[in-house]
């Protein structure tokens, strides 16, 4: 019984294949696969640290370097710009920048800040979204006093820790808008400008030149920014500071301009809308160039606000044209001593050819006009230039036909850039029958000859235009390119290799637009002998302008055109007064910045006769001693 | 009867071993606390490897038949305890995982993986059959539910997730039919979907957040990226001992406890950590090999659940550590910081022992 119990407890314990049950020898399988599957996780997790640690190690050591490392930017102060004499235009004045660390930036925070700080919420957004890589983005410079306290107050670990207060500059541009066209204006790189190739260089929240001598040397005028590199906490609590790569300072501009000569022509040009052209036309050095209405460049700087732009950019008068390089306005009569020189070169007359004027002429079935409504009567070519005779330049330009005027108009310059260091010149129009095949495939008609004779039809100017025109007519037949930074080789355009006779013949009728009786007598000068040309230019047709019974906004353009001295000119002035009605109104402008440039001479040649500290005239409207301080 | 507990017979290979890893981990908590407020963990954890060493000892002497008879008390007790902690446990970190005794706070669900070890041992050394059963399946599972339950209630995911490979290890040891084994994967599979939509919210994002680390770099994906980049910022040879700038400067989160291999992979490079990882290896194939010279089933069940469990924890901490299992915050035996931990990894090399003195007994 005992056996058979025994036997019966020993089938129980024995399993079907024979082996007791509490034997651990049949898991031994089981237990292989175990340390197989432990052999596999191990090498599973080596695995992971030879693909951190061995095949990516510069990838993770450049985001813990990221990570601890926070590098905030010495901005470096852009170049001034100074005039010839190195008397200061734009000069850098010390601020605050905010910028936000990407790395903390947390979007919840955006709102408070964005309101605090006046931005606006959308627009913050959209900035941050576009960093890409940056480390940080500076979104407002020129904080108030009021702001900074704000920030220092909020930029604590348990606040706003992105805010990062940096030093940075404020452009200081002159006053009122004194030289804003030449001189141009800084603001913040655009979104446009960011997707074009050649602002690969820069980063989002830089400040460039938008226009003007700004924009053209933008790349002498800006530093190199620095950098300074403190280690950092996971709260963003500077530990150590690391390195120090100090900001490289942008180089000074050292322009043509002369602020005694600009002071004068921003002046003369007070409530009036034109320009104001000087140079040299010995070289192509600009002395002066003034642009009116004109516009606060300080508003500029940094980002301008949505109103202060509004109101810039939907002024009827387009305040931020340089009417100087960009007016693109018939020349009218000062186009003419280039007719006279082309009728003189090209045989068509000489200094003694006479044309009857009886105060208008018939071509073609159309009868022109003089202005002079009673006629000139009998009439040479210097007489002609310096009365402004309408008829004579008519028969003048009869005789040589437009392709004829245009080819002398062409070395000139009329219809061609100047290629002068400033932004979007506009280069103007010469007819020609080539131009108009090409503009309106229509044959040209000798009829439309006429007007361009008197530099009215299709013709159009830019005040440096004519003023590089009529200067190189003085300058020997000479152009040189217009610059306005100093220490450029002048660079030689167009020699017209004129005779020296047609050349003086020409001249001589200028120097009797002023000196014997002329047009332009009111710019006439003691001890200088001053050359020019008067200009009354129709902005449309004279019936249109009768019909629609417009008096400023259609009223003709006034120009005045001078050099001096005679012989061997240093200095020519063009003065465009839009809707000046009649050019003598023109005249003043050109002989203020004469005056003020001949007096100066005498002033530097002889410096004992110096007795009192010059004093500027009063510039917009701003008391004489504002004035001085402006200009010094 | 005592002479067969002598000194000798201790696994030694497998008390160097962890000894070694110990003081690894020691170095490295000294090394990542130093200026920190925790910066007395190092000397703190040397008393928590002392008496771990004792309570190790204590285990070794007694014999793992008398404690697996005692199961049912243990379980109760245990279950009890988790109830308690429940109850009146410290909230720490946001979850009630911690208790009170005598001045030292105790992590309850720590100790249940050693109930746990015992019970699954116990039971299946019990059975008759060959193979399991539905019924004997469901009714151990039920038995493992419940303490896992109630620790995820704290919530503590992580541990509880700790207690699953104690079972499915004793469960193939035991064996299971094929069928079986292909209907519990199906099973399986079905369930983890569903399982998704009852966890926390953090936990659901610290899963997120691992299969996409960048999309919040900031948030829950955070630790990931931070870990990584340790990682990698010790390259082939390491930044050296206290010169690794994410543990020092707080990017790397709690490089004494859950992160400190990542600390330890940053300081010592990919050389240190093939020498930590294979010390690990050689811990845990020093335990499998007292398993395989057990005198019986019991306790070969006990030293592959404390395979497994270790296993686990080497496989999801260094995981989380290289980015390659989500954050679930369990500790790295030996290494982390940390009483309970410590004390229930020497409590269980205690039982490992125990087994190898008996293993010439019959």
């Amino acid at each position: 019984m005992a056996i058979i119990q025994s036997q019966r407890r020993r089938e129980e314990e024995i399993s079907p294949d024979g082996l007791v049950r509490d034997d651990p020898k049949p898991a031994a399988a089981k237990i292989a696969v175990f340390q197989y599957l432990t052999v596999a996780v191990f090498v599973f997790l080596i695995s992971g640290f030879w693909n951190l640690q061995v095949q990516n190690p510069d990838v993770y050591s450049e985001a813990a370097a990221r990570n601890r490392i926070k590098s905030t930017p010495i901005l470096a102060p852009r170049g001034r710009i100074l005039d010839r004499d190195g008397r200061v235009i734009v000069d850098n004045k010390a601020s605050y920048s905010l910028l936000l660390n990407r790395d903390q930036i947390k979007w919840e925070h955006l709102p408070a800040i964005a309101d605090a700080l006046q931005l606006d919420y959308n627009d913050l957004t959209a900035r941050i979204r576009r960093m890409g890589s940056l480390p940080q983005i500076i979104i407002k410079s020129q904080l108030t006093r009021d702001e900074i306290a704000w920030v220092e107050s909020h930029q604590d670990v348990n606040t706003y820790p992105e805010m990062q207060l940096i030093k940075s500059w404020r452009r200081q541009y002159p006053q009122d808008g004194f030289a804003a066209h030449v001189v141009g204006y800084v603001g913040e790189i655009s979104e446009s400008e960011l997707d074009s190739p050649a602002f690969l260089d820069y980063h989002q929240g830089d400040i460039i030149g938008k226009d003007g001598l700004e924009r053209e040397y933008d790349s002498t005028l800006r530093g190199i920014d620095g950098q300074q590199r403190v280690l950092v906490d996971n709260m963003g609590r500077e530990r150590q500071m690391l390195t120090t790569q100090d900001a490289v300072p942008g180089k000074d501009l050292k322009t043509t301009l002369d602020l005694d000569l600009q002071a004068v022509a921003e002046l003369a040009m007070n409530d009036k809308r034109g320009a104001v052209v000087a140079l040299d036309p010995r070289d192509g050095e600009v002395l002066a160039m003034v642009s009116r209405p004109t516009f606060d460049a300080n508003k500029f700087t940094g980002r301008i606000s949505r109103t202060d732009w509004d109101e810039i950019a939907n002024d009827p008068h387009k305040p931020l044209l340089n009417r100087a390089i960009q007016a693109q306005l018939a020349p009218g009569s000062t186009f003419k001593p280039i007719m006279a020189l082309a009728g003189l070169e090209t045989g068509v007359i000489d200094d003694t050819t006479h044309f009857h004027c009886s105060g208008g002429a018939s071509f073609y079935g159309h009868y022109f006009a003089c202005h002079l409504k009673g006629g000139h009567g009998d009439i040479e070519v210097h007489r002609a230039i310096a009365q402004s005779c309408d008829v004579f330049f008519y028969n003048v330009g009869n005789r040589l036909g437009i392709d004829r005027i245009a080819e002398y108009a062409d070395i000139a310059g009329i219809g061609h850039k100047t290629g002068i260091d400033l932004p979007n010149e506009t280069q103007g129009t010469m007819p020609s029958t080539k131009w108009k095949l090409r503009m309106s495939r229509q044959k040209w008609y000798a009829g439309e000859t006429i007007s361009v004779a008197i530099g009215q039809g299709a013709v159009t100017v830019s005040p440096l235009q004519i003023a590089s025109a009529l200067g190189g007519l003085g300058a020997d037949g000479e152009w040189f390119k217009p610059h306005l930074v100093m220490g450029q080789k002048s660079v030689l355009l167009r020699n017209g290799n004129f005779k020296p006779e047609n050349l003086e013949a020409v001249v001589s009728g200028m120097y009797a637009v002023v000196n014997e009786g002329g047009t332009g007598r009111a710019a006439a000068l003691p001890n200088v002998k001053v050359c020019g040309k008067t200009g009354t230019a129709q902005v449309a047709s004279s019936s249109l302008t009768k019909g629609a019974g417009l008096k400023t906004a259609m009223a003709n353009n006034a120009w005045f055109v001078a050099f001096a001295p005679m012989e061997n000119p240093e200095i020519v002035v063009a003065a465009l007064f839009e809707n000046g009605q009649e050019s003598y109104n023109a005249v003043p402008i050109v002989r203020d910045v004469l005056k003020a440039y001949f007096d100066k001479k005498e002033r530097q040649a002889h410096p004992e006769m110096q007795s009192t500290q010059w004093v500027a005239p009063r510039i917009l409207g701003q008391p004489s001693a504002r004035a001085t301080e402006i200009v010094q | 009867m005592p002479t067969y507990r002598s000194i000798r017979d201790v696994d030694w290979p497998l008390l160097i071993v962890t000894l070694v890893l110990c003081g690894l981990g020691v170095l490295q908590i000294y090394s990542a606390t130093t200026a920190t407020r925790w910066q007395d963990a190092w000397w703190k954890q040397i008393i928590w490897i002392g008496s771990g060493l004792l309570l190790m000892w204590i285990a070794a002497s007694l014999d793992y038949h008398a404690l697996l008879n005692r199961v049912p008390y243990f379980y109760g007790g245990a279950v009890g305890l988790l109830l308690v902690t429940a109850i009146i446990g410290n909230k720490v970190f946001g979850s009630t995982r911690w208790i009170h005794i005598a001045g030292f706070t105790l992590q309850t669900s720590e100790f249940v993986k050693i109930v746990l070890i015992l019970l699954v041992a116990k039971y299946l050394s019990d059975m008759k059959a060959q193979t399991l059963e539905w019924k004997d399946l469901a009714k151990l599972g039920g038995l493992v539910a419940i303490p896992m339950l109630l620790v995820m209630k704290e919530p503590d995911l992580g541990t509880s997730l700790t207690y699953i490979p104690i079972l499915v290890c004793g469960v193939l040891m035991a064996g299971l039919r094929w069928r079986y084994l292909l209907i519990l994967a199906g099973a399986l599979i079905v369930i983890l979907p569903i399982g998704y939509h009852f966890l926390k919210p953090y936990q659901k994002d610290r899963l997120v957040s691992f299969i996409y680390p960048d999309r919040d770099p900031k948030g829950t994906g955070f630790q990931v990226i931070q870990s990584k980049i340790a990682v990698g910022n010790g390259g082939m040879w390491g930044r050296g001992a206290k010169e690794s700038s994410q543990t020092h400067l707080g990017f790397l989160p709690v490089p004494q406890t859950d992160f400190i291999f990542s600390s330890f992979a940053e300081e010592h490079g990919f050389v240190g950590v093939v020498i930590a990882l294979v010390l690990y290896f050689l811990l845990i194939m020093q335990v499998v090999q007292n398993a395989q010279t057990a005198t019986d089933r019991a306790g070969l069940y006990v030293c592959m659940g404390v395979a497994a469990l270790l296993l686990f924890h080497v496989l999801v901490n260094v995981g989380m550590v290289v980015g390659r299992m989500p954050i679930t915050g369990i500790p790295l035996p030996l290494m982390s910081s940390g009483g309970s931990n410590t004390w229930s990894i020497f409590l269980m090399l205690g039982l490992v022992n125990s087994v190898r003195l008996r293993r010439f007994v019959n």
